[in-house]
């Protein structure tokens, strides 16, 4: 597809400005290139200093580098943004409600809505979580749900992450240099605020802790400081004033968390952990972590702390459960889906699968439970040998995979060197849920930085851009 | 707080120190050694901060003779040597990144900023850019942490143990800096007096950012046995050892735990010694048997704090 056929988020058809990029354009033909050549490079210096980097797996050269950041901002209108608003709210409910209901009663798949085995058989279904009751319902607490502006102008929502997701520090730190750099630009026009995240992410896990705790003592917990998020955990914990913990700080006595203080040990009632399941406990998970805590899960189980997300949330943002997220909506909430998904072809699924394979140069193929944009085929860009090679690994486990027509992400005009070029984004806005579902307006925008490239991913070759909702 | 990040602040501020009093051992060796007359007497300059950082044995591994060029280079720059400028900077940075979200971001910009620039120092660059000026330059960031630290850092725990590493071991490189230079240099009480080297003397001041104090204090001729009592007994000089352990004392008071009691004991104790000495008794029962009592109690400081704060039997 030829650029002019994607939604080009600043320009109409015509290369008019968008009214909502009106102040933007403005400011920026009537700024001196050299100014802004000259803050840009700021920027970079000080996105060094201020050591916001992250780290790539399989890459032999230094672990940390420093992820790329566009000052042209992502705009959306409020009125917009209201409607993204409300189609996140109502999709994160649901997935809420579908998490407590397959680890109870489990309505939905009597209803016949969603096949047993797809979601007793998933890897990240927790059996350990079966019949066991969490503070106030809530599963996901913090969920991440990718959404892409199609060439239609609708939404589609391209995964959900109701794990650990990661990225909100570059949101914030994102605004803070915007900000330092252009100040004017805030001045010009009314930009909502992102930075009380923090404290709406504290209220979220304040509102978690298990009844009888009034001021309950909230930890992160990190995989420690090798860990690609490291920079946010740490951002995070300082920004909510909790402390930052590592496995070997925390330690379970007669089904109590405690955490090894310079004072003696120390009551813990909320863990905002940032460690897979898989590594939380290695009595219950893999007994080869290193980075968990002996007995957290039945500490867990017993009710006597929190933890946020809860254990078991994979099985909901797999990408293999994906397809059914509308069908939750209107099982759950009796509501029609406001955020569209992506058609998905479930490759289990003989029909699709024999449609895949003859029209793999159209679609993206992915394994339904990998992550990072790592091992992924993407049809369209790929060569004709990188094809043949992935129908091979198809043919040998169909039911490992999915595939989606390539979705045309929206553009965004995007310095590349000294000029302006268009390139694809998505958005990722940060949904928390407590006593009520939160957010901040907007998110984080990701952009891929290679011409033509659809893949935002940081380990990728993506970059970031400041994400503005304007009225 | 969390015993982990007690010990990540406590070695941070370990660190910083160690490397600003390696750059001022290195940076008086310098200054002495372009002073020197004979290339023997060059030479032996450089002993001295091998003795004083007590790495003349790995150094002598490496290398067969010592002399200005390869000390500067495995005392400034050797990523291998953990005592290095460069690898206390590394180790510093390594602890702070540790516990991001307890300091400030302040003290860590100072602490990332150093490192990145530090990453980028090799030989050639130490000599155009001048070998004091990239000590000063090591000495001005440890100025500038520390006077972030107190400007910024929250007064709670955190601070307690950041500041207690610093004291810790200026009390110690002050200790090693006066035994190094007074031992090889007048051996016994009797010489005092005798062909005393004003140089050296005001060397081993200057080392320790005394000189000018020493002259406010005594407004005299420098002696041994004044200089050893300004940087031992003295209750005003922030390098001595009676200033350090009154700072390590009162922080540890602050700090206290159910198991801290050795630790508080042993401290009280060494400052008493301090407290009541009298430089007189120091010199005729030997100085150099005095610090080297010091630095044997200091290093069971050491382990009293490592075992009541920082390691996990504390809790269980």
């Amino acid at each position: 597809m030829p650029l002019s056929e994607y939604y080009n988020e600043m320009f109409t058809a015509d290369r008019a400005v968008r009214p909502h990029y009106a102040a933007f354009a403005e400011w920026l033909a009537e700024t001196p290139p050299a100014r802004i050549a000259q803050d840009r490079h700021a920027a970079d210096l000080l996105f060094h200093r201020v050591g916001i980097t992250f780290a790539v797996y399989g890459e032999t050269s230094g672990t940390e580098r420093l992820i790329p950041f566009d000052i042209v901002p992502h705009v959306i209108p409020g009125e917009e943004w209201e409607r993204i608003a409300r189609g996140l709210r109502q999709r994160v409910q649901a997935l809420n409600r579908f998490l407590h209901d397959i680890y109870h009663g489990q309505e939905i798949l009597q209803a016949g809505k969603l096949p047993r085995d797809q979601v007793e058989n998933n890897a990240q279904f927790r059996k350990e979580m079966v019949g066991v009751d969490v503070p106030g319902g809530v599963y996901a607490h913090v969920a991440g749900v990718d959404i892409v502006k199609h060439s239609d102008g609708e939404y589609y929502v391209l995964e959900d992450n109701l794990r650990t997701p990661s990225g909100v520090s570059y949101m914030l730190e994102n605004r803070k240099m915007m900000m330092r750099l252009f100040p004017e630009l805030f001045a010009r026009q009314s930009i909502r605020p992102v930075d009380h995240y923090p404290d709406l992410l504290v209220k979220t896990l304040r509102a978690v802790g298990q009844s009888g705790v009034d001021n309950p003592t909230i930890v992160l917990l990190t995989p420690g400081h090798h860990n690609s998020a490291y920079f946010e955990h740490a951002f995070l914990a300082q920004q909510m004033g909790i402390e930052l913990v590592e496995g070997q700080d925390l330690f379970v006595l007669n089904n109590t968390v405690f955490m090894r203080t310079t004072q003696g040990p120390r009551k813990v009632d909320v863990i905002y952990r940032r460690l897979d399941d898989d590594f939380l406990d290695p009595l219950a998970f893999r007994p080869d972590s290193m980075l968990g805590v002996p007995g957290l899960l039945g500490a867990y189980r017993a009710g006597r702390v929190t933890l946020a997300n809860a254990i078991g949330t994979g099985v909901a943002d797999d990408k293999s459960i994906y397809p059914y997220v509308p069908e939750m909506i209107r099982f759950y909430l009796g509501e029609e889906p406001i955020l569209k998904n992506v058609p998905t072809y479930v490759l289990r699924k003989p029909d699709d699968l024999k449609y895949v394979l003859e029209h793999l140069d159209e679609l993206v193929v992915k394994e339904a439970q990998g992550s990072g944009g790592y091992g992924m085929l993407v049809g369209p860009t790929a060569s004709r040998e990188e094809r043949e090679r992935y129908r091979q690994r198809v043919l040998d486990s169909p039911e490992r995979f999915i595939a989606q027509p390539t979705l045309s992400l929206s553009l965004v005009p995007t310095f590349c060197g000294e000029k302006l070029g268009d390139r694809h984004i998505d958005l990722r806005p940060y949904v928390l849920t407590g006593h009520d579902v939160n957010f901040v307006p907007g998110g984080l925008t990701r952009v891929a930085l290679r011409e033509g490239s659809l893949v935002v991913n940081s380990s990728q070759g993506g970059g970031v851009k400041d994400t503005w909702v304007v009225d | 707080m969390l015993s982990r990040v007690a010990s990540n602040l406590y070695w941070m501020s370990r660190y910083v120190e160690r490397a600003e009093n390696t750059a001022r051992v290195l940076d008086v060796a310098w200054r002495m050694s372009l002073l020197a007359q004979t290339d023997d007497l060059q030479d032996q300059e450089w002993h001295a901060p091998l003795n004083i950082t007590g790495t003349l044995f790995p150094f002598s591994g490496r290398h067969d003779v010592v002399c200005a060029r390869e000390v500067l280079h495995f005392m400034a720059l050797d990523s291998e040597n953990p005592s290095s400028i460069y690898a206390c900077a590394r180790s510093a940075r390594e602890n702070a990144r540790a516990v991001r979200g307890t300091i400030t971001s302040e003290m860590w910009e100072v602490l990332n900023a150093t490192w990145l620039e530090m990453q980028n120092m090799d030989e050639e660059r130490l000599e155009s850019r001048g070998v004091s000026a990239f000590f000063e330059w090591v000495k001005e960031r440890s100025h500038l942490f520390r006077g972030v630290t107190f400007g910024t850092m929250h007064r709670d725990d955190a601070y307690e143990f950041a500041r207690l590493g610093t004291h810790m071991e200026r009390a110690d490189s002050t200790a090693r800096i006066l035994d190094v230079k007074y031992h090889i240099l007048l051996p016994s009480v009797k010489e005092v007096g005798g062909a005393v080297d004003y140089y050296q003397w005001s060397a081993v001041l200057r080392s320790v950012s005394a000189f000018e104090a020493y002259r406010k204090v005594y407004r005299d001729v420098i002696t041994p046995l004044k200089l050893a009592e300004l940087l031992v007994l003295r209750d005003d000089i922030p390098r001595s050892l009676r200033f350090c352990l009154r700072q390590v004392c009162d922080t540890l008071g602050r700090v206290q735990n159910a198991q801290s009691a050795d630790a508080v004991r042993l401290a009280n104790q060494i400052l008493a010694q301090l407290q009541h000495g009298r430089i007189s008794d120091i010199f005729s029962s030997g100085l150099h048997e005095y610090l080297t009592e010091f630095l044997e109690s200091m290093q069971d400081l050491s382990g009293d704090i490592q075992r009541s704060f920082f390691s996990a039997r504390v809790v269980e």
